[in-house]
């Protein structure tokens, strides 16, 4: 049965446990009950490990990690943001953090699921053979899978700050995690985002500086400037200059902001000429790339096996 | 007929005011002579005897009806309680309510504070006092055990014992909604009067790291932190060593604001990443009102935590039909299985009418 399962299909059926583990955070709480924490983290691994099979089954079919179009970015960083959950969200269980991921990885697999324009070409073999821009790519997106759940925890501080000055705490407000546990949570994903993504940054400058004209400038300063506005919202924290609300709505504006800049980063990408990219050795600026469509797309309106390799 | 062999006899705070309460309330020695006295009683297979603030009762399996107003004689006499007056107000129940009444209050339904966990706890040393000196049977052993299972089971799958219904305790879970932990909490209380000795209580027992105590008049602080085990202050420090501390339970008798806003904004610009949490449980209030607009600083004061503690009552409350409905079923289920045994006892002491009471090992 599995056997005829695309990549698509997976991750079609991990994005319906993220929905499912929505749908009963959302029951359990509009009865007025606490949403089973074991449950909901129990339905993220599952669709965690059936996503994994389905970018796995991407990343073999374009020869590395499954970067090449919107909806894989998108499903990436989702799957990214989810792997953090799972180190992290085995102390929050009982809160209300596995709901939160549980929606926020919905939107993020259906929404990429339900454009197919997103998804109807992609390149392959999009690293080259080059190991260490596929690191620098892969860290770099999941970097944003970190700051994904920061925006998480950003807007669980708020709401708890908000239920403690409003001098609310009954319902499902007593849900949520301490306001000082929120804090250094946020605090230490910060800096854990930062660091990934300044790893990246730094892997990525090597190739860069020794060919400038592999990279396009609008996805190379779009992600400087991402990586410098969280390092220095991390530094202001640090010094004690942004605090509480201010921190958690800053953190929570950057990752719209970073969102925003994955739109300027790919479609830098498609604008590179045919002729450069066959020298382009970068995600933004794929090496070897060539646009095709994808055989289990739906915009061939089949569900035919990703195929295993894909010729440019 | 059956039903009757097992039966509570008791007094509760249903029905019995607290001065009452106060002349029923077993001592130990008396609980112990009592229970020397019950032994003795023939036909009275299996008790056991709860004594708590709020009630004392008797569960017993008799033979025959009249085990039970022995007890009832016994007590009376021991207590120097008039028999009559005691009959009128007695808690009487018999088989299948005796075991409902024994499940509502392991599940603390029918507590005075409704969802109270204490009480679980009370009727588990009841039960182990009473079995430990052999008084209790298979069949009381029986409705102990499956009464704790239920009352666990009512715990676990209703919000019955969710929201605390003490202002002191509001309070501290307030703080802990703020620390999440109180083991590196440290709390300053000022004023040494009752209220504020009383909440500074509950954050120890919730494992505060520290405490000091600051009152007016520093001899009453020494007092107090020598009897809680704390620090004393100066009162006069209040404010320039507000930085130091987490917690600020303010129970002051001072006609004016111990606590202003520029003092507070001074301490969060030593400690801006760690919230300051104000309890004014003063009247006039201690605190200043305006110290709530300053970010990480939490103010909560006298009616802010009552009206904590209503809500959660009433959600409390809300939750007893539901318990109710549990506690019922398990009820049924455990009178079906040990009404047998209960018949076969009474039905064994009309063929044979000489019951023998179980005898204290100790």
């Amino acid at each position: 049965m599995f056997a005829d399962f695309t990549d698509r299909n997976w991750l079609w059926a991990a994005a319906a446990l993220y929905v499912i583990g929505f749908v009963q955070g959302t029951v359990s709480l509009l009865r007025g009950g606490r949403p089973s924490g074991t449950a909901t983290y129990v339905l993220i691994a599952v669709g965690y490990v059936l996503q994994f099979i389905g970018l796995g089954i991407r990343g073999k079919a374009i020869g590395g990690s499954p970067l090449s179009n919107t909806f894989e970015v998108f499903q990436f960083t989702a799957w990214s943001a989810i792997t953090l959950y799972l180190v992290i969200g085995v102390r929050f269980r009982n809160s209300l953090l596995g709901y939160f991921t549980s929606c926020l990885t919905a939107a993020l697999t259906l929404v990429s699921l339900s454009i197919p324009e997103w998804d109807a070409t992609h390149r392959t073999h999009i690293f080259g053979d080059n190991p260490w821009i596929e690191l620098h790519a892969t860290f770099a997106l999941f970097s944003y899978g970190i700051f994904a759940l920061l925006s998480l925890t950003s807007i669980m501080f708020l709401l708890r700050n908000y239920s403690l000055k409003s001098k609310r705490i009954g319902g499902w407000f007593s849900f949520l995690p301490s306001i000082l546990d929120l804090d250094h949570i946020g605090v230490r994903l910060l800096a854990a985002g930062v660091i990934i993504l300044a790893i990246s940054l730094g892997v990525g400058s090597v190739y860069w500086v020794r060919d400038t004209s592999t990279v396009n400038l609008t996805k190379l300063f779009s992600t400087i400037a991402v990586w410098l506005l969280y390092t220095a919202t991390l530094g202001l924290r640090l010094r004690g200059r942004l605090l509480a609300r201010w921190f958690a709505w800053t953190c929570l504006g950057l990752f719209v902001l970073a969102l925003l800049s994955l739109g300027p980063v790919d479609a830098s990408r498609h604008s590179i000429d045919p002729k450069d990219r066959l020298h382009s050795a970068d995600v933004a600026a794929p090496a070897a790339v060539g646009a095709v469509r994808h055989p289990s797309s739906p915009s061939h309106g089949s569900s035919t096996r990703a195929p295993k390799s894909v010729s440019t | 007929m059956s039903a009757d062999g097992l039966f509570v006899i008791g007094a509760t705070h249903h029905r019995v005011p607290l001065a009452v309460r106060e002349k029923l309330s077993l001592t130990p020695a008396n609980a112990s002579a009592l229970q020397q006295e019950f032994a003795a009683i023939p036909g009275l297979k299996e008790f056991a005897v709860l004594n708590t603030c709020n009630r004392v009762e008797f569960y017993g399996v008799a033979s025959s009806a009249d085990a039970a107003a022995q007890i009832t004689s016994a007590f009376c006499a021991r207590q120097q309680f008039d028999r009559a007056e005691f009959e009128k107000i007695r808690l009487n129940l018999r088989g299948r309510d005796a075991v409902q009444h024994l499940l509502e209050v392991s599940a603390g339904l029918d507590s005075q504070m409704v969802g109270e966990t204490e009480i679980f706890g009370q009727v588990k040393d009841a039960y182990a006092a009473a079995q430990a000196k052999g008084l209790t049977g298979p069949i009381l052993n029986r409705v102990f055990q499956k009464g704790f299972q239920a009352a666990k089971h009512v715990r676990t799958n209703t919000a019955i014992t969710e929201g605390q219904v003490s202002v002191a305790n509001v309070a501290v879970e307030l703080a802990l909604t703020i620390y999440g932990t109180l083991k590196s909490t440290r709390i300053l209380l000022l004023g040494a009067g009752e209220i504020g000795e009383k909440t500074a209580k509950a954050f120890q027992s919730r494992g505060a790291a520290a405490l000091t105590v600051a009152s007016r008049r520093l001899e009453r602080a020494m007092e107090l932190a020598t009897a809680l085990g704390a620090s004393a202050m100066p009162f006069d420090q209040r404010e320039s060593r507000l930085a130091e501390f987490d917690v600020v339970v303010c129970a002051t008798s001072a006609p004016d604001l111990v606590v202003t806003v520029p003092a507070t904004r001074s301490a969060m610009a030593r400690r801006p990443a760690q919230p300051l949490f104000f309890i004014d449980q003063a009247l006039p209030r201690d605190v200043d009102p305006g110290v709530a607009k300053i970010e990480n600083v939490f103010l909560y004061n006298l009616d802010d935590l009552a009206r904590i503690a209503d809500e959660n009552r009433a959600a409390r409350e809300a939750e007893l039909t539901k318990c109710r409905t549990i506690v019922t079923e398990k009820a049924d289920a455990l009178w079906r299985q040990v009404a047998p045994q209960v018949a076969a006892i009474v039905t064994n002491n009309h063929a044979a009418p000489t019951g023998a009471a179980p005898q204290p090992s100790a």
